[in-house]
């Protein structure tokens, strides 16, 4: 047996199943990965007292004959999740000393099939970036390191903390979140799995919202099986969202071997953008040329709206994300800033409260709502999404589902970020049509840079087909035979 | 589109943001860059297109007319910056 | 009726508009699975979703929706078969969100109207634009400590339906008018029920001046008035204001103010240097609101009977004037009163025993008429023993004041009290003999040929039987004998 940190979810599962590991010995384990990697600061909150409780339980649990989905499986809780008991900080200051006394549809039901909680994981704050250096609570780094070039390298963002938990074997898996490309991002960084389901098809309950139209629970792990575990585990409808989709949850486990024989790939042609690296083509060249040989037709299609994903996803999601956030103003729960005068209370607070970024995109979103600018930013932008949505639509008419590249570059130094904010923006340029469509979107791990940075290939599907996307990922993942190891932690 | 500081002052306000002179300044200029970015939309013809509002199509929801919530006087209590006499107290809001 | 001020310059018209916020009747909140119930411990009736918790978001309740649609048809509006929900962002402390979900371009119900019945018996139809469904938000208190205000989120997330008027109203009279008919409606409707002390009815006015059959002029807008008197001073004055302005050459800015009961004036509110800019958007949260038309039918068909169709059938079916049905149906309860009251009587006699007699004695005792002491059916009981004779109409009013009082029955105090009237044709013709010999003089000169002056010895005999005696028989007997 190897590490049992070194386990997928499958193969702990297995083992338990067997009653050669218990889930207080994976747990404790998976503790002291937790501890050792305390310098790539990928939690916010350890709760190991609550995993061995958890994991007892579950030990229990399965010797009384019950087993659910995650039974006994340690994971990491991205801190954008409301648990119960448990500060929730969205990596900000300004939910400083809350406790949610609810638990999130998500992780109750991951905990329902037997999930244990490890803690919960760093993130940009209010899941708002793509490097995770706009947390709180400092960066989370990226365990993987250049050939020859020691220094830190970002996770990715927003859900760095569970990315770098799961790359660095301090979780078998995590939750993320992904609105423009939170989840995709970072695992690509990171050389992992992550999974953006279709919209709707986790609860946004008791999850911290960020853009409310675009904000989609999913699972990070360490093999495309494990993703399809995880979200079996995660998904479903639930009545207390208006959104959630009332649809059956399929075993997306089941037919995840059955191969690509047959099906139709789309190559978006507008994916191939000016200034992404050459290495970068060649990956996505290469995945194109994997499908094919195990039986799938690759189908060069249009997107044309693409390159309006971005600047339109920069309206819509600010602006949600304005109105979202007034509610953190010292009143009610976190952080506040006394003053006598009401307006001066509300403006300390969350003036000093929330960081830069956040700032940034709060005013940006009070602006294009604002009285004389609605038409002209935030109309425009919700009727350039409908056509992106269309694109969309139109390729699903002759292809079942479509590759493209995950990011634009590797993990780039955390010293050295993009120096705007346009610029950094950009690292979300293939993920964030997906989320502006709704649709399921996966980063697999495919190859390495030249230097020996993981890069990923991204399946994208029509809505609630989490299924075919899970079967194109296993595919990619089975024939790039992903096995390199990050160095450093 | 460029966005000035006496705009900045004013979103800041309605956004209730404290903000210094400096981060005016710096604010004008990274808005204006984001906001000149963004007019690329007018490029896209969405002449007749219905704005979309929702990530997918699906029929609201309801609940049904009964009590089923309430009672967490003492979690809000907790969780609150300042509570007294089961209210939650802030700087004197008089008209 | 329309009235007019006299300025320095001429004479000025008024052009007012509601906008009523009323609280829909339900059980649970409109987002969450709260309760409504009024008067509870601060705080008890808040979900996580009311108190604007990280993470919460709303579902909404069906039955709220429900009663706008029938407050909708109540006022023949046009149901919309597709509407949003919206985010009116505002900074306030007892607004926990940090917006207000409420429905914006796209409300619930278009358009609609209602009749007011004016003071010289004519009646006025009053547009209403629309009416959209909305949440409610909590109370701040400020009177509990000097420095600081305290928030209780109970009322957050309530269901409340704003109905907006044209500016079609042309008094403090009309305004005032209209908002009682708009009440009696709703809780005809069973949709509100329209107690203005614990808020339940809230009202904003928009008021303008002009010069008669002039164009709109700027209007300003006066927030919260919680009574009706208030409304009609506020209106007033605010009016009046804003001729002095314009009388002095300056315009009006339009602007929200608040009424100072104390001082009789109206201000602006305070914070006015900054312009309210509320960012309306789509409420990311909640897909549209789509309304089956099948489901729109079947509450139109279970409508209940509303107060303008309920006076006409008064009138119709019953015969009673037009003053009369209108204050019968005037209040819900009163109209169910009277019904029962009436039920297999005389429909006129049973209007004017429940208007002055009952409401004559509520009135007195400050009751409604769910207090009173004196049930519909022991009214009925009463007026049974005038229309058999036992007692006479005068004696009935008499017993009715003592059941009010008592609470006992008519018959029991009849009873007890000797009332019963006396149709014994021996017993009155003896009553009749003793006045005959006492007054011979009058027997004389009616004899004579006075005829008027039967009247007074009716008079002499129902005095000398105690008011018992059967009027009808006193005639006859009477006439009969002085006839001899
Ligand atoms: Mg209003
Ligand atoms: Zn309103």
């Amino acid at each position: 047996m190897s590490e049992p940190t070194d386990l997928t979810i499958a193969e702990a599962r297995d083992l338990l199943a067997a009653g050669e590991l218990s889930s207080r010995e994976l747990t404790e384990a998976q503790i002291g990965a937790m501890e050792a990697g305390r310098g790539l600061n990928a939690y916010i909150t350890e709760t190991p007292e609550i995993a061995l409780d958890m994991a007892e339980a579950s030990d229990r649990r399965r010797s009384g004959g019950e087993a659910g989905k995650l039974e006994g499986i340690p994971v990491a809780i991205k801190d954008l999740f409301c648990t119960r008991g448990v500060p929730t900080t969205a990596g900000s200051r300004i939910l400083d000393g809350f406790v949610p006394f609810y638990e999130s549809t998500v992780t109750a039901n991951m905990f329902a099939e037997g999930a244990v909680m490890l803690g919960k994981t760093n993130l940009d704050e209010f899941a708002m970036g793509s490097a995770n250096l706009t947390s709180y609570y400092g960066a989370a780094i990226n365990p993987w390191r250049a050939r020859g070039d020691d220094r830190e390298r970002v996770p990715g963002g927003s859900s760095g903390g569970s990315a770098s938990a799961v790359a660095g074997r301090m979780a078998l898996g995590a939750t993320g979140t992904d609105t423009g490309g939170s989840i995709r991002q970072p695992a690509a960084f990171c050389g992992v799995v992550g999974l953006k389901p279709t919209y709707g098809r986790c609860s946004r309950w008791g999850v911290v919202a960020f853009a409310s139209s675009l904000d989609q629970a999913g699972p990070m792990a360490r093999s495309v099986r494990d993703a399809a575990i995880m979200l079996g585990a995660m998904a479903g409808h639930d009545p207390r969202d208006s959104t959630s989709a009332d649809m059956p949850v399929p075993d997306f486990e089941e037919d995840i071997d059955a191969g690509v024989k047959g099906m139709r790939i789309g190559i978006p042609r507008e994916y191939r953008v000016d200034g992404v690296p050459g290495e970068i083509e060649a990956l996505w060249r290469r995945g194109v040329r994997w499908l094919e040989e195990q039986g799938a037709a690759a189908v060069e299609i249009g997107l044309p709206h693409t390159k309006y994903a971005l600047p339109a996803y920069y309206v819509v999601a600010p602006a949600e994300a304005s109105s979202n956030l007034a509610r953190y103003d010292g009143v009610k729960y976190g952080l506040r800033v006394e003053s006598d005068d009401l307006t001066a209370m509300y403006e300390q607070t969350r003036a000093q409260g929330f960081g830069a970024e956040v700032k940034r995109r709060v005013l940006i979103g009070a602006y294009v709502l604002s009285a004389g600018y609605y038409d002209a930013y935030y109309l425009k932008a919700q009727k350039v999404r409908a056509r992106i949505a269309d694109d969309f639509r139109e390729a699903w008419r002759t292809v079942d589902a479509i590759l493209t590249p995950a990011t634009p570059s590797a993990a780039f130094r955390a010293d050295d970020p993009p120096a705007d904010p346009v610029a950094m923006y950009l690292n979300d340029i293939f993920t964030v049509p997906v989320n502006l469509a709704g649709l399921p979107g996966l980063s697999v791990p495919a190859g390495l840079t030249h230097d020996g940075l993981p890069l990923g290939l991204q399946v994208v599907g029509k809505a609630f087909d989490e299924a075919t996307v899970l079967r194109v990922g296993r595919a990619i993942e089975a024939a790039a035979g992903f096995d390199a190891r990050p160095a450093g932690r | 589109m460029s966005l000035d500081e006496a705009t900045v002052a004013r979103i800041a306000r309605l956004a209730r943001i404290a903000t210094t002179d400096e981060e005016r300044e710096r604010l004008a200029g990274e808005l204006s860059g984001i906001l000149d970015w963004v007019e690329q939309l007018g490029d896209v013809d969405t002449e007749s297109v219905e704005p979309m509002t929702g990530a997918i199509e699906m029929p609201l929801k309801s609940r049904e007319d009964t009590v089923t919530d309430g009672g967490v006087a003492e979690d809000i209590a907790r969780n609150a910056p300042r509570y007294a006499q089961g209210f939650l107290v802030v700087p004197k809001t008089v008209e | 009726m329309a009235a007019t001020i006299e300025g320095a310059t001429g004479v000025w018209e008024y052009a007012i508009g509601l906008e009523v916020h009323a609280q829909i009747v339900s059980n649970a909140k409109l987002f969450s699975g709260a309760s409504t119930a009024f008067g509870a411990e601060p705080n008890a009736n808040v979900s996580p979703i009311d108190a604007g918790m990280p993470g919460m978001l709303p579902v909404i309740n069906m039955a709220c929706i429900e009663q706008a649609v029938k407050t909708g048809l109540a006022i023949d509006g046009a149901v919309n078969a597709h509407s949003v929900f919206d985010r009116k962002n505002y900074f306030y402390p007892d607004l926990p969100q940090g917006y207000q979900i409420s429905q914006y371009k796209q409300p619930v119900v278009s358009g609609g109207h209602l009749e007011i019945e004016l003071e010289d018996g004519g009646t006025r139809r009053i547009g209403v634009e629309r009416l959209h469904v909305e949440q409610d938000a909590g109370k701040s208190l400020h009177d509990r400590d000097p420095s600081s205000s305290h928030v209780d989120l109970n009322r957050s997330g309530v269901g409340l339906m704003e109905i907006v008027s044209h500016p079609d109203l042309r008094s403090p009279e009309e305004a005032a008018t209209y908002v009682r008919k708009l009440r009696t409606i709703l809780r005809y409707a069973g949709t509100c029920d329209g107690n203005m002390q614990e808020g339940s009815l809230r009202v904003d006015v928009n008021v303008s001046v002009r010069r008669p059959g002039g164009a709109l002029g700027v209007r300003c807008e006066i927030k919260n008035l919680n009574s009706i008197r208030f409304l009609r001073r506020a209106i007033e004055v605010e009016a009046s204001r804003q001729v002095g302005v314009l009388e002095a050459g300056g315009e009006i800015e339009q602007e929200t103010r608040l009424f100072d009961v104390g001082r009789n004036v109206t201000r602006p509110m305070r914070g006015k240097e900054e312009a309210h800019d509320y960012r309306y958007f789509p409420d990311p949260d909640l897909p549209p609101l789509r309304l089956d038309r099948a489901w729109i039918d079947r509450i139109a068909a279970s409508m209940p009977e509303l107060p303008d169709a309920r006076r006409a059938r008064f009138m119709r079916d019953y015969g009673l004037s037009a003053y009369d049905a209108g204050v019968l149906v005037a209040e819900k309860e009163n109209a169910d009163f009277y019904e029962a009251a009436a039920e297999g009587r005389d429909k006129k006699l049973a209007a004017n025993w429940v208007i002055s007699e009952l409401f004559g004695q509520l009135n007195k005792a400050g009751r409604t008429v769910d207090e009173s002491p004196v049930g519909a059916a022991a009214l009925g009981e009463l007026i049974d023993l005038v229309a058999d004779g036992a007692i006479s109409g005068r004696i009935a009013k008499d017993v009715f004041a003592w059941m009010f009082e008592t609470g006992k029955g008519a018959a029991a105090i009849v009873e007890e009290k000797g009332l019963r009237q006396v149709t014994d044709a021996g017993a009155i013709g003896a009553e009749i003999d003793g006045v005959m010999e006492r007054e011979a003089a009058k027997v004389a000169e009616y004899r004579a040929g006075k005829h008027k002056l039967f009247g007074f010895f009716v008079g002499q005999v129902m005095r000398a039987s105690g008011g018992k005696a059967n009027p009808k028989a006193v005639n006859d007997i009477l006439r009969a004998k002085l006839g001899g």
